[in-house]
């Protein structure tokens, strides 16, 4: 992990967001990394990457249709005004509370980058005191897989 | 069951094994266990330097000269961190080295211990791949594994750390015979389909040129370069790595290209229609403003790295392999094509080509009553009659070595190009003479260059490395100085070199020969008397003329059409 980090800062790559755990393997780690930059950048990232000794295989799941979620747990304000209308919006975009409090709700919520963002834009941002996200991880549909 | 020994003699026989011969090292804490086993035995030459600096640029004099990995041995800590100049330059020149460095015991990592340093963290970005051993069970393989990244593919440096407590326990010793390694697959043979449009492209050239760089050295690949060049009858360029790779006597070669290349190779580069890049990253020494660069070309670019193609400019038929195998393929396909060489005598390209030979851009002055370095460049290539092989340290007596010291072979010229070293010279020129002790090993090098591994002066000594040094002694750093001449208004900010020592006495100090020149007509006497000296190391130093300039020059930001050329001459 260090080693794909280290080369993102060298060659001054963007991280958006970067996660990695174990797969069902235990010699093998799955890395998924979210940057941004022109196709020639993206192309220089990909082929950068695969040369680093220990990658086994590489793809761009853009390159195929497939499914991205992220985890997010929100801490926000839900005092007696508030608690209704908050708890109406977690229901709306399907996100669970997962700790009450007199003063406050954690919500959590799983789905792809732009529901993740629409819920914080839907949100009042007074009532929100602390976001954390996990960065997001992909899966392409269908047969096509990234296996060793 | 099978005898247990320690990871000490298990290093020692694995090394053995791998077909190790030299080790260039230097002792500490971290490796004393590996070092009694090295006291030992006798198949494992151990060359002592004075500073792991010094070893690590002697093994990779050692790899560029015989192709063989470098292999380096220091303690932890300071050991360490005191290779990681000499590993980058070989990174830079994508170099097979193997660097072993101690590490404190294993229960001590991590715990700023006496010594430590996170040296996997630390060459992590100037490596190929680096290793730490946790267990003595898998050293054998690491070390396999090692030797296997640093040789195939893209040749590169790889690290491994060894902590001390893995060199004490015992296990039973397998050196693996192969390795494979499901993550690292060098691909080598180019595509079929991309290679035949390359060759069609090839053929229909009326402009073409042949770019050959350092990947050809490395591959071994001259041979098959050189077959392909003859059968087209195309002028070739060579970048600063990849002298040698063709012929430099022969009348298709225009010379270097690049910032410092020849009038002609530039020119070239700039009006061709065809770009035959091989074994050449593109970089920004030769490419100049990358805006202006082959403007007019269709670009064909050979390279076994994936990330060298199109990185820099976009290339029309990308070939990744091995160069040796894609020329091969090539020469099968152009002498099956019945094409008859260019006529270098009627042909409009050469013709134009001619002309811009005729501009002499590498003329100097030759009545001068100084010393200029470039006509001790050429009696040392007279004397030598071009055979030597030849180290260099950084600046312009580098640039001088490049114009006018004709490689023919390849494998002789060495010096740091990617990272540009100064210090390089003396100890890879050791690194050679260790590699081939009986032939004429020439360091070229500048007195500021040459004092910052002077140390290595000792190992050569004790070992009798008779390297020839020529100091080529302008009292300034040189490039620094001409960049500040160019671009500062001749504001020579901290490039004059002050209090310099006398070379001669330095040289008799540290048990070696020591001469002193002036006089351009006391030059070739000097150099017949020093290399008639086969057994002593002799350090030459010429007083040369201080305001000479490296020509032609092609300024940062500038495209192969804007060089400037001597002030002997201005050119339309």
């Amino acid at each position: 992990m260090c080693r794909v980090a280290g080369l993102f800062s060298a060659r001054n790559y963007n991280i958006e967001s970067l996660t990695v755990a174990p797969t069902e393997d235990p010699s093998v780690s799955r890395m998924t990394v979210v940057t941004n930059g022109s196709d020639a950048v993206v192309e220089q990232i990909t082929k950068q990457l695969n040369k680093l000794v220990d990658v086994i295989k590489l793809i761009d799941l853009n390159d195929y249709k497939h499914i991205e979620r992220e985890l997010m747990l929100v801490k926000v304000w839900a005092g007696s005004e508030a608690r209704e209308e908050v708890k109406r919006l977690v229901d709306i975009f399907r996100g669970r509370i997962i700790d009450v409090s007199d003063t406050t709700y954690i919500i959590e919520l799983t789905g792809a980058g732009e529901k993740l963002n629409a819920f914080l834009d839907a949100m009042d941002k007074k009532h929100i005191i602390e976001v954390v996200r996990s960065g997001a991880t992909g899966i392409c549909r269908a047969e096509k897989a990234l296996r060793v | 069951m099978a005898k247990k020994i320690r990871g000490a003699e298990i290093f020692v026989k694995a090394l053995i094994d791998e077909g190790v011969e030299h080790v260039f090292g230097y002792p500490g804490g971290a490796v004393l266990h590996i070092y009694d086993k090295l006291f030992k035995q006798d198949k494992l030459k151990h060359i002592l330097v004075r500073h792991e600096q010094g070893a690590t640029h002697a093994a990779d004099g050692y790899a560029r000269a015989t192709g063989k990995p470098g292999v380096v041995l220091v303690t932890s800590g300071p050991g360490a961190t005191n290779c990681v100049t000499g590993i980058a330059t070989a990174y830079m020149d994508s170099i097979p080295l193997v660097v072993f460095t101690g590490q404190v015991h294993t229960h001590l990592i991590g715990n700023d211990a006496f010594q430590e340093v996170d040296c996997i963290g630390i060459t992590r970005p100037c490596v190929k791949h680096n290793f730490l051993v946790e267990n003595v069970r898998d050293l054998t393989t690491v070390i396999k594994k090692a030797f296997y990244v640093a040789m195939t593919g893209r040749p590169g440096p790889v690290v491994v750390d060894i902590p001390k407590d893995v060199t004490a326990d015992a296990t039973e010793y397998h050196y693996p015979a192969s390795i494979e390694m499901r993550s690292y697959r060098p691909n080598t043979k180019g595509h079929p389909g991309q290679i035949k449009r390359a060759a069609e492209l090839i053929l229909s050239a009326k402009r073409p040129m042949i770019y050959a760089g350092g990947g050809v050295i490395l591959d071994n690949a001259a041979g098959d370069l050189t077959e392909l060049t003859r059968l087209l009858g195309y002028p070739i360029t060579n970048t600063l790595m990849g002298l040698g790779g063709y012929p430099g006597t022969d009348p298709q070669f225009v010379g270097m290209l690049g910032m410092h290349g020849t009038y002609e190779a530039n020119m070239a580069m700039h009006h061709c229609d065809v770009l035959i890049a091989i074994g050449a990253r593109v970089d920004d020494r030769v490419t100049g403003d990358l805006a202006h660069f082959c403007p007019e070309a269709k670009i064909i670019q050979i390279d076994i790295d994936p990330s060298s193609i199109s990185k820099n400019v976009p290339v029309d038929i990308p070939i990744v392999g091995s160069v040796s195998h894609v020329l091969g393929e090539l020469n099968k396909l152009v002498k099956a094509s019945g094409a008859k060489p260019a006529d270098r005598g009627k042909d409009p390209w050469w013709k134009q080509i001619r002309k811009w030979q005729a501009s002499d851009c590498l003329r100097y002055d030759r009545d001068s009553s100084l010393i200029k370095p470039q006509h001790v460049l050429e009696q040392i290539y007279e004397l030598t009659e071009g055979a030597a092989y030849v180290t260099s340290d950084v600046g312009q007596h580098q640039m001088w070595a490049a114009q006018f010291y004709k490689f023919d072979q390849p494998r002789r010229w060495i010096n740091s190009g990617g990272l540009g070293t100064m210090g390089f010279g003396l100890p890879a020129a050791m690194g050679v003479q260790v590699a081939f002790p009986d032939a004429c090993v020439v360091c070229i090098t500048g007195e500021a260059s040459l004092v910052m591994c002077i140390q290595e002066l000792s190992t050569c000594l004790q070992y009798s490395l008779p390297v020839k040094i020529v100091n080529l002694n302008n009292r300034y750093m040189g490039m620094v100085r001409q960049w500040q001449e160019f671009f500062y208004d001749r504001r020579y900010s901290h490039s004059y070199m002050d209090a310099l020592p006398d070379f001669v006495k330095l040289a008799e100090a540290f048990g070696h020969v020591g001469m002193c020149v002036e006089n351009p007509s006391d030059v070739r006497p000097m150099l017949e008397e020093a290399f008639s000296m086969k057994n002593r190391l002799v350090l030459m130093d010429f007083i040369t003329d201080q305001s000479e300039n490296v020509y032609p020059m092609i300024a940062s930001g500038k495209g192969h059409h804007e060089m400037h050329l001597s002030p002997e001459r201005e050119l339309a």
